[in-house]
């Protein structure tokens, strides 16, 4: 793991085409714009945690399904 | 998940890139489920792993994705018909209410046969949204 400091408004560039950029402190917030080509998935830790997480549940889900009535 | 299954081609969908947490299985079949309108997305590769799926329009018909135009190129889709876009379920073991995941759905190219499970950022959409009382919501 790279570990360095940044100040704002400063800088990493990550491989082809990554840019982390430093755009707001405030407290124990930091608020990062990130440039990347669209096929760079970007996303919060927490929001990939927990779609993992559901995922694993959807894997163990009983077999025994509800009536949906499709009719509408 | 289910025993011996005739599978035709035509129902296997590859994910180039797996689904969340299991980035290692890449080929799946989709299949109907016995009990309308449910549909199963069988692994080929292990036959203990399994998804209930279901059309997430029917019981949100508010729910919109919003996929990039390069995320959707990859998976064959040029027109929003070559999409077909589905729903992870979770079915409690403990019988407790059924879940939809709305912020991770599944959208599979329907002219390649390529999916992909997507994250969507709209807040609307979080990973358990319970089936039975959405539907009923709409159709208050």
């Amino acid at each position: 793991m790279l570990i360095l400091s940044r100040k704002l408004n400063e800088k990493v560039v990550i491989g082809d085409g990554v840019v982390v950029s430093i755009i707001e402190i405030r407290g124990d917030q930091v608020k990062l714009g990130i440039d990347a080509p669209k096929t760079v998935k970007v996303y919060r830790q927490e929001v990939y945690d927990a779609i993992q997480a559901e995922n694993r549940l959807a894997a163990e889900s009983a077999l025994t399904l509800p009536p949906i009535d499709v009719a509408k | 998940m289910m025993g011996e299954l005739d599978i035709d081609e035509r129902q296997v969908i590859d994910f180039p890139d797996g689904l969340i947490g299991f980035r290692k299985f890449t080929s799946y079949a989709l299949l109907d489920a016995p009990q309308k309108p449910y549909f199963y997305l069988q692994s080929m590769e292990l036959a203990e792993l399994g998804f209930i799926l279901l059309d997430p329009f029917l019981f949100r018909p508010d729910y919109s994705i919003d996929v990039a135009d390069e995320a959707m190129r990859s998976l064959g889709v040029m027109d929003p018909d070559d999409a077909l876009v589905l729903a992870m379920v979770t079915v409690p073991p403990d019988g407790g209410p059924i879940t939809a995941n709305l912020m991770g759905p599944l959208v599979i190219g329907r002219k390649i046969r390529r999916g992909a499970q997507v994250i969507l950022t709209d807040p609307r959409w979080a990973t358990k949204h319970d089936v039975m009382a959405e539907l009923a919501a709409s159709r208050k």
